[in-house]
């Protein structure tokens, strides 16, 4: 690994300990992915601030005590506790507290409180060409592939030793090299499929399949393949395999400078492969439905508004979680209050697949979000039904699982 | 093979079909396989050497690995069928954080004899 000056301070302890720590995790890790050198970054996201157990409180602590403080500006992922809705927690008071702490050790450095899985939907996100740190692998999808900033999967502990230090190894997605795609995704549906909000989660549970680690460019999609389509294809692609990045033809920023089909393997990918991933994470319908929860990635402000729209002058039959940010949340107050009118409750700061939420269910949870139908039944026992966001409101409001558009 | 993060382990050898997510897969708890999508859910990887052929899922891996090492329940050492900084990233805090190793490589699963596997020099 070759250093610079200030590198070389660093590792001397000339900055203090924190970041001497920090500094030598980002030179192993970066060893290990084959990079010789370092690059500074203009911002981080951080994804450790999610508690999992003592390993990365202590670790947190470490930085913390030790002086650690961030020195680009960053953002922080969700956690396990919704700050601004503490009585929707049903976990115990001992994994709470210690869920605070770590939530505080990572203010201590410095990082701003947003608790976001959706960092993109901040006012100050990243731009297309900066080299930015971040965790969370929906945001790390989504930065790379539709804002065309450079990041690669930063597992937690790193992405807060990047913050630490402003520098990351530059390599992979850092690079134009990692950035040009290896793998065409040929997409032959009927027209209609692609104003469906569920084909972009069943495209991206394939394509996550299919491409694994590799940067795709996905063929046959048009202008309707907005940023919160983009979002859920990519959260489910970074469920279902390890896709940092992907280019749509016509549609991402770097499709037309990296995302070149020419010589590369092509696949195919048909309507009956999509339909078969959407039913492959789906229970049996015949089960009934017990609860909805959408917004995963958080939702959008046009999610929220959509929602509000969708539930205007109607009430749920069912327990109905929307899951945003704070910050978005408190952009738009009035389509807030049509959601819990509609009698659904919103929930900031964390998600409810990863906290004790939604409780004891009697049927399926129905859900918009591909990687929340992929993870939700190991995390907290449920069974799922996938729909759009308008099925989901619909199925809220007759009490049964309604899939409208024919691709489950 | 080349390492990672190198250390010595030994233990059985589990060749997983597919990557795994740790966080949202591997349960720290117990050192099982959590991710019922897995071909291999249900299985005991604590104290194994896991040979893992591709990279999967969340980046918090990291951390529920760390978490899994500090408890006792983690493989003894990983070999990979392309290098992972998630993991990597995992097994060198909890060695600086209690000083225990688990060992990471990059192999071909044609290097790994059946049965006990040894990693690192001895």
């Amino acid at each position: 690994m070759r250093f610079t000056d200030r590198d070389e301070t660093i590792l001397n302890g000339d900055l203090g300990e924190a970041a001497r720590i920090a500094l030598e995790l980002v030179a192993a890790a970066g060893g290990a992915m084959g990079a010789s050198e370092l690059l500074d970054i203009s911002g981080a996201h951080i994804d450790g601030c999610l508690y999992h157990g003592l390993a990365g409180l202590d670790f947190a602590r470490r930085l913390a005590d030790a002086g650690g403080e961030v020195v680009v500006p960053t953002t922080l992922n969700v956690s396990s506790l919704d700050l601004l809705h503490p009585e929707l927690y049903r976990g115990d008071e001992e994994t709470a507290r210690k869920s605070r702490e770590l939530m505080n050790a990572y203010e201590r450095m410095g990082c701003r409180p947003t608790w976001t899985c959706a960092p993109y939907q901040l006012g100050d996100r990243p731009a297309h060409g900066d080299q930015v740190a971040w965790g969370e692998s929906n945001a790390i999808v989504f930065a790379n592939s539709v804002l065309g900033a450079r990041t690669n999967r930063y597992g937690d502990f790193l992405d807060i030793c990047c913050a630490i230090t402003g520098r990351a190894p530059a390599v992979g997605r850092h690079t134009d090299e990692g950035r040009r795609s290896t793998l065409a995704i040929d997409v032959a549906v009927p027209d209609d499929w692609l104003g469906h909000d569920l084909f972009y989660v069943a495209l991206g549970l394939v394509l996550g399949r299919v491409a694994g680690t590799e940067v795709a460019t996905i063929i046959g999609l048009d202008e309707r393949s907005d940023e919160d389509r983009l979002k859920a294809l990519g959260a489910a692609a970074a469920s279902s395999g390890a896709v940092a990045m992907f280019h749509v033809a016509g549609v991402t920023p770097e499709a037309s400078t990296l995302g070149s089909d020419r010589g590369i393997p092509r696949v195919p990918v048909d309507g009956s492969t999509l339909t078969r991933a959407l039913r492959e994470l789906s229970g049996d319908l015949d089960a009934g439905l017990g609860a909805v929860s959408v917004g995963t990635p958080h939702a959008s402000e046009a999610e929220l508004e959509a929602l509000g729209e969708l539930m205007r002058g109607r009430t749920t039959s069912v327990p109905f979680f929307v899951n945003t940010g704070r910050d978005t949340a408190a952009s738009v107050p009035s389509v807030i209050e049509s959601i819990e009118a509609f009698g659904a409750v919103v929930v900031t700061d964390t998600c409810t697949y990863i906290t004790p939420i939604i409780g004891d269910v009697d049927g399926l949870v129905m859900t918009n979000s591909g990687k929340w139908a992929y993870y939700a039944p190991a995390n907290i026992g449920v069974e799922v039904a996938l729909g759009s966001l308008a099925d989901c409101v619909e199925s809220a409001v007759v009490g049964k699982v309604v899939v409208s558009g024919g691709l489950i | 093979m080349r390492a990672l993060v190198a250390g010595q382990a030994s233990g059985e050898l589990v060749i997983l079909d597919q990557g795994l997510s740790f966080w949202g897969g591997y349960e720290a708890e117990t050192g099982r396989i959590i991710d019922r999508n897995h071909p291999q859910f249900g299985q005991s990887l604590a104290g194994k050497i896991v040979y893992m052929p591709q990279s999967r899922g969340s980046s918090s891996s990291s951390y529920v690995l760390a978490e899994a090492i500090r408890i006792g329940t983690a493989p003894a050492g990983l070999v990979l069928g392309e290098p992972d900084s998630i993991l990597v990233i995992g097994s060198l805090v909890a060695r600086l954080l209690y000083d225990v190793e688990c060992p990471i490589y990059v192999g071909d699963l044609a290097e790994l004899s059946v049965g006990v596997v040894q990693l690192g020099d001895t």
